[in-house]
């Protein structure tokens, strides 16, 4: 492929978008912290929300509110139809097959938990192993240790080859014939690492592995298509994709799901119940027992259309260009240590400075408006493997903008002056 | 450590008080963490780590011979350093007794630092002075 023709691409698609006149959809980027304007680069942690999530939440509770599924009524109804509404857009989303295909959950930790107590705890038997990879946040990590614990299955882990961030897969095939399962994230939020998890899913389909795959960073920033990526199950937040907090989805095979048991029981996930027996409905309610959270399903298909109003392309190639000035910027301070690869970095970039504390450096920053993150990320096996207690974090999104990078790196060499 | 504990809780309030804002009471705090002895290699431990901070906390209690307590603690980050400077000004040579009825929030509200006590915030404030409280309990449930 011509470089030259790639770049041209990217910057017809980037330039075509109005990015400064997007800050204005979010209300809280109008804030002032500790009398500065805020600077939000905790985007991988949590995104805000525009103007259009906040109004069908709002607009949600104040026109259509009621019980949805067996209602006769009008509002029922009318909270049904924006319920299931929000299914099939998630679907459309993810290019799934159906909307039976959507379960929603509290977020991506919830969906891997559910993977890990129906698929995984349904079909997994002592001593079959599980692969994971060394850049797993611990929420998708923790649940196939207590699962593992529970059923006498061992963990697997595909390496990580250093601070470049990069999965080692010269082993993968190898480690394939002895797993059962594969779950791996899209993105590393510690690394920003972009993995080619079509690529690994395929070679694990070859080997007869169920694939799940942890979108929560990835979800919001790129175009995720489930069958393009050929996976089993994936899984994202909506706090993360300009959503609300407490909805996410899981996505997963529709011979899966049909094949698995129930996750919780309740309400809305039976068929027919007796004293002793109980018959559950189809997938996706069978996943869902008592009554969801239907406000954050609402505000989840705002945001949704928010997005591919602007184009996942155009985002992903607009965070990936902030986190390259900003590296460009930090590789100038002499001792630092960046993490991540050099090339193809999504939106965020990971660092520890040689004189200041990646905490020393967020409180300071905090004192300025600049919001960063410091510590382990909910990464800590890597961390430790990599020999670093803490690193530093600033994650962008496409409200940011290059004078946004710019104060950062203001903030940080002045915070710097205090620890010299 | 006898030089550092020259500064005495009030002249650090006062210190506190003509530094203006908070560039620079931070900058004096992060001063003081680095005056702030370290620990041995050997002390950071996890029996004397103190979880619930961002950055690494290890944190000791030596009784003294006149029922007082030697404190001794240190962090990989400044600002969590200068912090722990202030509560050695507030507890170190103090008997279970003074530390037990003491919560510092008197001291933290005069130098302005009082939300940085909250658990909620991640600089390992709460959790130390929950460490000293809990080891200067601990040694009034032994000696009684």
């Amino acid at each position: 492929m011509n470089p030259r023709a790639e770049t041209a691409t990217f910057a017809k698609r980037d330039e075509s978008v109005d990015w400064a006149a997007l800050r204005d959809d979010f209300p809280i980027l109008r804030e002032t912290v500790n009398g500065h304007p805020l600077v939000y680069l905790d985007n991988a942690a949590s995104s805000q929300k525009p103007h259009q999530v906040i109004d069908a939440v709002r607009r949600y509770y104040e026109h259509d509110n009621a019980n949805v599924h067996r209602g006769i009524h009008e509002l029922s109804n009318r909270a049904t139809e924006a319920y299931e509404g929000a299914r099939q857009r998630v679907a459309d989303y993810l290019n799934a097959g159906s909307r039976e295909e959507i379960i929603f959950t509290r977020g991506t930790t919830e969906g891997l938990n559910l993977v890990a107590n129906t698929w995984a705890l349904d079909n997994l038997r002592k001593g079959d192993t599980i692969l994971l990879t060394e850049m797993e946040h611990h929420s998708n990590l923790v649940p196939w240790q207590i699962l593992a614990n529970r059923i006498g299955a061992k963990l697997d882990f595909i390496e990580v080859t250093g601070d470049d961030g990069q999965l080692d897969l010269q082993w993968l095939d190898e480690q394939l014939a002895r797993a059962r399962l594969l779950s791996l994230t899209h993105i590393s939020n510690t690394m920003g690492t972009v993995n080619p998890v079509a690529e690994i899913c395929a070679r694990a389909r070859a080997a007869g592995v169920v694939t799940v795959v942890d979108a929560a960073q990835s979800a919001g920033h790129a175009l995720v298509d489930v069958q393009g990526i050929d996976c089993d199950f994936l899984t994202f937040s909506g706090h993360k994709t300009c959503g609300p907090t407490g909805i996410g989805v899981l996505y997963g095979r529709r011979e899966l799901l049909d094949a698995m048991p129930p996750y919780q029981g309740g309400g809305e996930m039976i068929l027919k119940v007796g004293y002793h027996d109980s018959t559950f409905n189809v997938a996706p309610h069978k996943f869902e027992a008592g009554t969801p959270n239907v406000a954050g399903a609402v505000g989840l298909h705002a945001a949704l259309d928010y997005l591919d109003a602007i184009g996942r392309e155009a985002i992903f190639e607009h965070d990936q260009r902030l986190a390259k000035q900003a590296c460009e910027r930090l590789a100038e301070i002499d001792g630092i240590r960046i993490f991540g690869p050099a090339e193809g970095r999504s939106g965020l970039v990971s660092f520890v400075l040689p004189d200041a504390h990646a905490l020393d450096l967020a409180t300071m920053a905090d004192q300025k408006g600049v919001a960063l993150r410091a510590g382990h990320h909910c990464n800590q096996p890597l961390l430790a493997k990599l020999g670093v207690a803490a690193t530093a974090r600033a994650s962008f999104y496409f409200y940011n903008t290059e004078a946004e990078v710019d104060r950062f790196i203001e903030v940080l060499h002045g915070v710097r002056k205090l620890f010299v | 450590m006898a030089n550092f504990l020259d500064t005495t809780v009030n002249e650090l309030v006062e210190n506190f008080e003509i530094l203006g804002d908070w560039e620079e009471r931070f900058a004096y705090l992060i001063e003081l963490g680095k005056k702030l002895p370290s620990l041995d290699e050997s002390e950071m431990v996890e029996d004397n780590r103190v979880h619930g901070c961002q950055a690494a906390v290890w944190l000791k209690m030596l009784p003294a011979s006149d029922s007082t307590f030697d404190i001794h603690a240190d962090s990989d980050a400044f600002i969590v350093k200068g912090l722990i400077a202030v509560l050695l000004m507030i507890y170190n040579g103090k008997t279970a007794e003074q530390i037990l009825t003491d919560d510092g929030t008197e001291t933290f509200a005069k130098l302005g630092l009082d939300r940085h006590l909250s658990p909620t915030r991640r600089n390992g404030l709460h959790s130390m002075l929950s460490r000293i409280k809990a080891l200067a309990a601990e040694s009034v449930v032994q000696t009684v």
